[in-house]
């Protein structure tokens, strides 16, 4: 069990702020540490690189302790690779003596060709330049790269995305899909954007006051209605599904996730390709009966699992199985009277809208 | 420009000295100045103004303690005594020793600015792409602080060229071995050689315009590298 974890115990009493954190991450996938600024995830990141030092601490990585008591690995002896918030590139280096900062540093046995790396971030026409020669996405790029360089065992990012704009953003976000899908090693990622956690984590971690107020697997732990994750309009949940058809008349695919299948414009993403599915809470309203005459193309039938207070107190929000797959939907609490929902009741969902992330 | 041989001693004295204590300084003043600019030892505040107190006390006082812990009852005079070298004062190594500590401040102070301009930040980077915190000063703090450096050297150097109250008090007015430029142009006022001393005070005018020129015409090309 060790052997594939991370296991992580820090406390950390700064004036005006405190850590305490006991939690165990998957040893694969991408692991996202979400909450509002000031909850402490930034410092839980650093605190797994080394780049601060809880007083008290455990750390383990895959069952080699880098920090315990006394024992305290320093980062640059941590297989890690780390980015920042801003690039933080180094100003006096090419793009290329970035790159090769740290990999030079590393063991030969473990160093490799980062061709692979330069096409997968399109950085090859940079490599000459100064950072300051460069775009915000472009340094951004870099950055990961060079973190990638070293070949790590662990990759810590924290919050990439947050110093760009959106478009920017979304120059960004399909590299690191890819990253997700072809590396082997555990990625723990800072985000305070529901956005980015729905795309690229397998497993969340909810920080709140220097806390862990929830950790689990993405899915699940997304359709757990009890927990007081204060996503306000972003509430929703993520599917794992796959394109089953494709509707040429209408432009229109047909996405099938295990319970049930949904229909989203055809953005034409090939057959067979698995994907993600977010559906906001929202966006799905309840009914007794299937009405056929409406607007709404998807309508499956489902079995209300729980109910919990929102946010607002004339809201309320209703987990409901979808066969092995959990939904959740937001009502208003009237709502919810008049139609006497209760647990085990049998429901129609209907979805207004469907978002796919390839 | 006709200078003397005594005024030619004098200038070529001045700048060994110079750059002999500046050379000492970047080796000295640097681990000081990056010790103050990242440490958050509550002895930073008082190490600081130790450091920068050359920069408010009279050279007479300073020049007057230096010379009372070089004479044979002071701590420095019973250690070249034990060692078996000449005391210091009157000697070229005793201006050098006053003179380190007379322009620390010069040093100390842009590289300490130089330093925290960096940050943590490319530290942190460095840290974390595997360079130990010594190696990560070499090849990413010093490349950094490259324009302080240059700041600091030619500063210490010219205050060092400057100096006349320490050297007064330490070296005294022995041709050749302290007599500084500017005790020279002293002396040639005191004797009523105006001539000379107009040449020599020229000199040293023009010389550290050129030196300061050079800094400020150099540092906004540094800031935007």
């Amino acid at each position: 069990m060790t052997k594939k974890h991370i296991e992580a115990r820090f406390l950390l009493n700064w004036p005006g702020f405190s850590l305490d954190i006991d939690l165990t991450l998957p040893g694969r996938g991408v692991s996202a540490l979400f909450g509002q600024s000031g909850s402490g995830k930034t410092t839980l990141l650093r605190c797994l690189a080394g780049l601060e030092r809880a007083g008290e601490g455990f750390l383990s990585f895959k069952g080699e302790i880098w920090q315990n008591g006394k024992t305290w690995l320093p980062p640059h002896r941590r297989p890690i690779g780390y980015v920042f918030q801003e690039a933080s590139l180094f100003p006096h280096l090419t793009v290329l003596n970035n790159l090769q900062y740290g990999q030079k540093r590393i063991p030969t046995a473990r160093q490799s060709d980062f061709d692979p790396i330069i096409d997968l971030f399109g950085i090859g026409h940079l490599l000459d330049r100064k950072p300051d020669r460069l775009s915000g996405g472009e340094r951004q790029r870099v950055g990961i790269a060079r973190a990638l360089a070293v070949n790590p065992r662990l990759l810590l990012m924290d919050e990439p995305l947050s110093a760009l704009d959106s478009a920017r953003k979304q120059e960004i976000l399909p590299y690191l899909e890819k990253l997700r899908d072809r590396l082997d090693i555990p990625i723990v990622y800072v985000s305070h954007s529901p956005d980015e956690v729905a795309r690229l984590a397998d497993y969340l971690v909810a920080m709140d006051n220097g806390k862990v107020f929830a950790h689990g697997p993405l899915k699940e732990t997304l359709a757990r209605i009890d927990l007081p994750i204060r996503l306000g309009e972003e509430t929703g949940i993520v599917l794992d599904a796959v394109v089953a058809e494709r509707d040429a008349q209408w432009h229109l695919a047909k996405l099938d996730f295990p319970g049930g299948s949904l229909w989203t414009r055809d953005k034409g993403i090939a057959l067979d390709r698995r994907v993600r599915v977010r559906v906001l809470a929202r966006d799905i309203s309840l009914a007794r009966d299937n009405r056929e005459h409406s607007s709404i193309q998807n309508v499956l039938p489902g079995q209300v699992k729980a109910i919990a207070d929102d946010e607002h107190p004339g809201l309320v929000l209703v987990s409901v199985k979808v066969g092995p797959s959990v939904l959740v939907a937001r009502l208003t609490k009237r709502a919810a009277h008049r139609l006497d929902i209760e647990p085990g009741q049998s429901v129609w969902l209907q979805i207004k809208s469907v978002a796919l992330m390839e | 420009m006709i200078l003397s041989a005594g005024d030619l001693q004098a200038v070529i004295l001045t700048l060994e000295l110079a750059l002999v204590v500046t050379a000492i300084l970047f080796v000295a003043g640097t681990p000081i100045a990056w010790w103050l600019a990242r440490t958050k030892s509550r002895w930073k505040g008082p190490v600081g103004a130790v450091v920068a107190l050359p920069l408010v006390l009279p050279p007479s006082v300073l020049g007057f303690y230096l010379l009372l812990a070089m004479g044979p009852n002071g701590p420095v005079g019973h250690l070249t005594n034990a060692l078996g070298v000449d005391p210091l004062p009157f000697t070229f190594e005793g201006l050098v020793l006053a003179s380190v500590f007379y322009s620390l401040p010069f040093m100390v102070q842009p590289l300490q600015n130089a330093f925290e301009a960096i940050g943590d930040r490319p530290l942190e980077a460095a840290a974390t792409l595997r360079a130990s915190p010594l190696n990560a000063f070499f090849t990413v703090a010093l490349p950094l602080a490259l324009p302080g450096f240059l700041t600091a050297g030619v500063l210490t150097f010219a205050h060092t060229v400057g100096e006349f109250g320490v050297v007064l008090m330490i070296g005294g007015n022995i041709p050749g071995i302290t007599r500084v430029a500017s005790v020279q142009i002293y002396d040639h006022v005191e004797a009523l050689e105006y001539g000379e001393a107009h040449s020599l005070a020229a000199v040293m005018l023009i010389f550290s315009f050129l030196v300061l020129l050079t800094v400020y015409a150099w540092r906004p090309g540094a800031k935007k590298a």
